[in-house]
């Protein structure tokens, strides 16, 4: 018997991270959606003046809108998973890092959040 | 015990890194440049909804030496992070891993994100 785990363990794919793949397998599903979503922000955004009826009348487009907030929830799940990795390797102390693991998660939902209803907010002219 | 002819294992004080362990560490550094910049782009985003005179009085400090300083670290920790992710992306599916290769793709990785941010300055500064 070369593999001592049961067939319950290998069935549900859980290492000893107790995560699965799910977190690998995000990581790169977010950066392969981030390739088009980056280089068209990074060129349609340096394209436009950076007065604010230009941004906004930018953001209205509702391409512009549906990309937009697209873009930032990838971002932040992609920065939040990212960061796990940075914490788990660099954080050695078991409660720092609970908290910092706690606190970078929930900072990044909380600026996608921001994100996307300031997104909203000006596609919807408020 | 010890035998002064043995390897040792990198001491990193005084061990030079070769380019594809430096590009490694930049990869993690500039992913967490890039977490706390889209804060900040987030911060502007949330201003210019907020209000034109909240966004407007913005513009000075993005067009002073440190907003620009910002902006160009953004743009290159992006791209980089960007080039040398596409890199990871064909290492996930195999390709890419003998010496030479690696260190060619990480001397591409470094060249394309330079003209990708030159590029980017290039568009901004016709619009």
């Amino acid at each position: 018997m070369s593999d001592l785990r049961s067939p319950l363990s290998r069935v549900k794919g859980l290492g000893s991270a107790k995560d699965g793949t799910h977190h690998f397998w995000h990581q790169r599903l977010t950066a392969l959606l981030l390739i088009p979503l980056v280089l068209w922000f990074g060129f349609s955004l340096a394209s436009i003046p950076v007065d604010h009826a230009t941004l906004v009348a930018w953001i209205q487009q509702p391409f512009v809108t549906v990309v937009l907030i697209l873009l930032i929830v990838a971002v932040f799940y992609h920065a939040k998973l990212g960061l796990q990795v940075v914490i788990e390797d660099y954080v050695s102390s078991h409660s720092r890092r609970a908290i910092a693991l706690l606190l970078s998660g929930f900072l990044c939902l909380l600026f996608a959040i921001v994100g996307v209803v300031a997104v909203l907010k000006i596609s919807f002219g408020a | 015990m010890a035998n002064s002819k043995h390897p040792i294992s990198p001491h990193l004080q005084i061990y030079r890194l070769p380019l594809t362990a430096l590009l490694s560490i930049t990869h993690r550094i500039t992913g967490v440049i890039l977490a706390l910049g889209s804060v900040v782009l987030v911060w502007i985003l949330a201003a210019a909804a907020d209000s034109a005179d909240y966004y407007q009085s913005m513009i000075p400090h993005l067009q002073s030496w440190y907003g620009q300083l910002f902006l160009f670290g953004f743009v290159f920790s992006l791209y980089l992070h960007f080039c040398n992710g596409v890199r990871h992306l064909f290492w996930d599916v195999g390709y890419g891993f003998e010496l030479e290769t690696a260190d060619l793709t990480a001397r591409l990785a470094i060249a394309l994100a330079v003209i990708l941010t030159v590029a980017t300055w290039v568009v901004a500064g016709m619009g």
